[in-house]
C-alpha cells in the first residue's frame, strides 16, 4: 500500500518534470535551431526565421494537449461509430444490424423511454427549484448559509448520494419498524410500507429525485449570480410602478435571465444523458429503471458485446449533438465579437 | 362617472395599498421567504443528516428504530438463555440458579419478560413465574434473575427468556472501525487518493500551456480549435470507453503488462478533463490585461518567459477552480475507475467499494452509512474550504459556453 502511495507521488513529480522538460526544452530547441541573433546573419534571414518561430511556437504549446484530446476523445468518437457497425468482438462488418437490434429490443426501448422521462423531469425541476431558492436566499440574512447547504450535494459522488437516498427509501416488512424516512412517513399516515425500488413505475421517479437533489445546487448558484446581475434600478422602477414581488419575478427577472436559464437547462440535460452511477448503484437497471448509459455498460462488460455497446454510445452522442452544435455556435459568436 | 369613480377609489385605496405593500414587503414577504427557505433547506439536508447520525449509532439500535428517534431511548425485544442445570447452587435446602439476562451488557432496563417468543411482554417485572422446568423465577429491572426450586434442577437445555428492554441512546465509532478495517474501505481510500492526485495535476500541466496558446498567440486555425474544444466539452464519456479499452488491451498484449492500472487511469482522466481545463483556463487568461503582456514583450521576454513568470501566477484562481473540479470529479467517479482500474478487491476505489457494499451488505446500514461518510468526507472538506473557487469555476465554465 505504501508502495502505491509512493508510486502516485513519483507520478506527480515525474509529470511535473516531464512537462517542464518538454516545454522548456522544446522552446530552447526552437530558439536554438532558428536562432536570429547570430553574428553576420542577413536581416532577411533573421526576419524569416523569426516569423517561422512565431508560427511554430503555438503548436509546441498545444502539442501535448492535442495529443491527449485526439487520443482520448476525437479518435474514440470515430472508432465507436465504426465499432457500432461491427459484430460483438469487432471482427466482422455487420452494417446497421446493431441499430436494427436496438430498435427491436424491449430493454433498449425501455431505456430510451426512461431517458426521455429523465430529460423531461430532472432539468426542469432542478432549474425551477434552483431559481426559487436563489430568489428566496437573496431575501434573507442567512441566505449564504442556506445556499451552501443546498449546494453541498454537488460535492458528493453520485454513489454516495445513492447510499444516502437508498437509506431514505429503505424498506422492511409491514410488521417491523420502518427505518427509512419515506416508509416511516407512509406508515405514519396509515398506509402499508412500500418496497420503493421495485415499485414500478415510481422507482424511476425516485431515482430522478436523487439527481434533482444534486443538480438543484448547481442551478441555484448559476441563477443566483445571474439574478445579481439584474440592475437594481430596473427592479426599483417596477416596485415604484406598484408591481408586487410575484409580478416582478415573472415579468422582469425571468426575461432578464433567460439566457442563463437555457445554459443551466442544457448543462443539466447533458448530465442527465450521461447518468450512470445512480441507476447502477440503486437498481442496476432492474425493475424497468434501465437508462442508456447503464445499458451500454451492461452490454460492454457483462456481455462483452462491443458492437451493441458502441451502438448505444452512439445513440447517447446523437442525443447530445444538438446541444453540442448550439454550444459551438454560441462560442463562435462570442469569438466574433471579441 | 366613468372618469370620476376610479379617481375616487384611487385616493381612498392609496394609503391601504401602501401600508399593505409596506407590511407585505417587510413583514409577511420576509416571513414567507424565511419559512419557505427553511423548509427547503431542511428537506435538502435531512437525508445527509440521516447518513451522518446513523453512521455513529449503535448497530443494533440502528436496525430497530429510525435515525430521527436516535436521541430517545429505544425499546427492543430480545432473548437470553438462563443458566444451565450445572450452574445451580444449594442454598438452605433450596436449589438456585442466578445470573444476568443482559449478560453484563449494562445500561439497559428490563420492562417485561415472557417464556415464549410469541409474547415477550407476558409478565411484568417483579412477578414470580412458575417455570415448566420446575421452580419459580423472579427477574429484577437490571436484568438479574433468581430461579429457585425445592428440588434439584434436572433439565438438559436451559430455557430461553424473551424480554422487552429499554436501552439509552448509544453512539459509537465502532461502525467506522469495522468498515475501515474488515471491509476494505481504508484500502479503497488509499486507492482513491492514488487515482485522484496525479489525475488532477497532469491535466493542469498540459492544459495551462495550451490555454495560453489559445488565448495569447495568434496562429491559423485557432478559432476552429476553440470550437472543437467547446464541442468536446459535452462528448459523452461513453464514446471513449470501448476504443480506449481496446487500445489498452492491445498495448498490454504487446508489452505483456496489465491493461488495467493506475497509469492508464491517470492518463484517461487527463484526456477526459482536458476540454474543461483548457476552456476554463483560456477564458480566464483572455481576460488578463493586455498591457502587461505587451510591456513584457517590449522588454524582450518571449512567450515561454511571459507564460511561466506572469500568466501562470496571475491565473492562480482559475487553476485552483479547475483543480477543485477535477479532483472532485475524479474522486467521485465510478465509471472510469471501474473500467480502467478494474473491479478486483485490491483495486476498488471508494465509489466502487460502496457499490459493492450495497450489493453484499445492503441491509447493514451501520456499515453502509459509515462507508458512505468516509467516501464523502474528503469532497466535503474540499468543498467547504474552497467553495469560493468552486463557485467561480462553475460560473466561468457554464455561463460562458455551456
Amino acid at each position: 500500500m505504501l508502495e502505491q502511495v509512493l508510486g502516485a507521488a513519483v507520478a506527480v513529480i515525474v509529470a511535473l518534470l516531464a512537462a517542464a522538460a518538454y516545454f522548456w526544452g522544446s522552446n530552447w530547441l526552437l530558439d536554438k535551431v532558428l536562432a536570429t541573433e547570430r553574428p553576420g546573419m542577413a536581416p532577411a534571414v533573421s526576419v524569416r526565421r523569426d516569423m517561422r518561430r512565431t508560427a511554430i511556437r503555438p503548436w509546441l504549446f498545444l502539442l501535448p494537449a492535442l495529443l491527449f484530446l485526439s487520443f482520448y476523445l476525437v479518435y474514440p468518437v470515430f472508432e465507436t461509430v465504426r465499432l457500432s457497425l461491427m459484430n460483438a468482438n469487432s471482427t466482422r462488418f455487420v452494417g446497421l444490424s446493431n441499430y436494427v437490434w436496438a430498435i427491436n429490443d424491449p430493454t433498449f426501448r425501455q431505456s430510451l423511454l426512461n431517458n426521455f422521462l429523465w430529460l423531461l423531469i430532472v432539468p426542469a425541476l432542478s432549474t425551477a427549484f434552483g431559481l426559487v431558492i436563489a430568489v428566496l436566499a437573496d431575501r434573507v440574512w442567512w441566505g449564504n448559509i442556506a445556499k451552501s447547504l443546498i449546494f453541498m450535494p454537488m460535492a458528493i459522488s453520485f454513489v454516495g448520494a445513492s447510499v444516502i437516498w437508498r437509506f431514505v427509501y429503505a424498506y422492511r416488512g409491514p410488521d417491523q419498524e420502518q427505518i427509512g424516512v419515506l416508509n416511516a412517513l407512509v406508515t405514519g399516515l396509515g398506509y402499508p410500507p412500500q418496497n420503493w425500488l421495485t415499485n414500478i413505475p415510481w422507482n424511476s421517479f425516485l431515482l430522478m429525485v436523487i439527481l434533482i437533489w444534486i443538480q438543484t445546487g448547481f442551478a441555484m448558484v448559476i441563477l443566483s449570480a445571474a439574478l445579481r446581475g439584474i440592475p437594481e434600478e430596473t427592479l426599483e422602477a417596477a416596485r415604484i410602478d406598484g408591481a408586487n414581488e410575484v409580478q416582478i419575478f415573472f415579468t422582469i427577472m425571468i426575461p432578464q435571465i433567460t439566457g442563463t436559464l437555457i445554459v443551466v437547462w442544457t448543462t443539466i440535460t447533458i448530465t442527465v444523458l450521461k447518468v450512470f452511477d445512480i441507476v447502477f448503484a440503486m437498481t442496476g437497471g432492474q425493475f424497468q429503471t434501465e437508462v442508456l448509459a447503464n445499458l451500454m455498460y451492461s452490454w460492454m462488460f457483462r456481455s462483452g458485446d462491443f458492437g451493441r455497446g458502441s451502438t448505444i454510445a452512439v445513440v447517447i452522442l446523437i442525443a447530445v449533438l444538438p446541444i453540442m452544435i448550439w454550444n459551438i455556435r454560441n462560442a463562435s459568436k462570442e469569438q466574433g465579437t471579441r | 362617472m366613468a372618469t370620476a369613480t376610479p379617481t375616487a377609489t384611487a385616493t381612498v385605496a392609496a394609503p391601504t395599498a401602501e401600508s399593505r405593500s409596506f407590511f407585505g414587503r417587510l413583514k409577511v414577504g420576509r416571513l414567507v421567504a424565511n419559512i419557505a427557505l427553511l423548509l427547503i433547506v431542511a428537506l435538502w439536508t435531512f437525508p445527509t443528516a440521516g447518513l451522518l447520525i446513523s453512521s455513529i449509532r449503535d448497530a443494533d439500535q440502528l436496525a430497530l428504530s429510525g435515525w430521527w428517534t436516535s436521541l430517545a431511548p429505544s425499546t427492543a425485544q430480545s432473548a437470553a438463555r438462563l443458566g444451565s442445570a450445572e450452574s445451580q447452587a444449594e442454598e438452605g435446602g433450596q436449589y438456585v440458579i442466578t445470573g444476568d439476562i443482559f449478560a453484563g451488557d449494562g445500561g439497559m432496563e428490563l420492562q417485561a419478560f415472557g417464556t415464549t417468543a410469541r409474547d415477550p411482554g407476558q409478565y411484568a417485572i417483579g412477578e414470580t413465574v412458575e417455570m415448566n422446568q420446575g421452580g419459580l423465577l423472579t427477574v429484577e429491572p437490571d436484568g438479574s434473575y433468581r430461579w429457585v426450586s425445592d428440588t434439584p434442577f434436572e433439565f438438559t437445555r436451559a430455557p430461553q427468556i424473551y424480554y422487552v428492554a429499554v436501552s439509552p441512546p448509544r453512539f459509537t465509532l465502532e461502525n467506522y472501525e469495522t468498515v475501515l478495517q474488515s471491509n476494505g474501505v481504508a484500502r479503497s481510500f488509499i486507492n482513491s487518493l492514488t487515482v485522484a492526485i496525479p489525475a488532477t495535476v497532469i491535466p493542469i500541466l498540459v492544459a495551462a500551456f495550451a490555454a495560453y496558446a489559445l488565448a495569447w498567440m495568434s496562429f491559423p486555425g485557432r478559432g476552429v480549435l476553440i470550437a472543437i474544444i467547446v464541442g468536446l466539452l459535452v462528448v459523452p464519456l461513453q464514446m471513449s470507453l470501448i476504443p480506449i479499452l481496446r487500445i489498452y488491451n492491445g498495448v498490454a498484449g504487446i508489452t505483456g503488462g496489465q491493461a488495467q492500472g493506475y497509469f492508464g487511469v491517470w492518463l484517461a482522466h487527463t484526456g477526459f478533463g482536458l476540454p474543461l481545463a483548457i476552456f476554463l483556463l483560456r477564458n480566464y487568461m483572455v481576460g488578463l490585461p493586455r498591457e502587461i503582456m505587451e510591456s513584457a514583450r517590449m522588454d524582450g521576454a518571449n512567450h515561454f518567459q511571459i507564460f511561466t513568470s506572469m500568466v501562470l501566477p496571475l491565473s492562480f484562481p482559475a487553476l485552483a477552480s479547475f483543480a477543485i473540479f477535477q479532483f472532485l470529479w475524479v474522486w467521485n467517479d465510478l465509471l472510469v475507475a471501474l473500467i480502467f482500474l478494474g473491479s478486483q478487491d485490491s483495486q476498488l476505489v471508494l465509489t466502487g467499494r460502496l457499490v459493492n457494499l450495497l450489493g453484499t451488505r445492503g441491509n447493514n446500514w451501520e456499515l453502509l452509512t459509515a462507508g458512505a461518510f468516509v467516501s464523502i468526507i474528503v469532497p466535503l472538506i474540499v468543498f467547504f474550504s474552497l467553495q469560493r473557487y468552486f463557485v467561480r469555476g462553475l460560473l466561468a465554465g457554464s455561463v460562458k459556453g455551456g
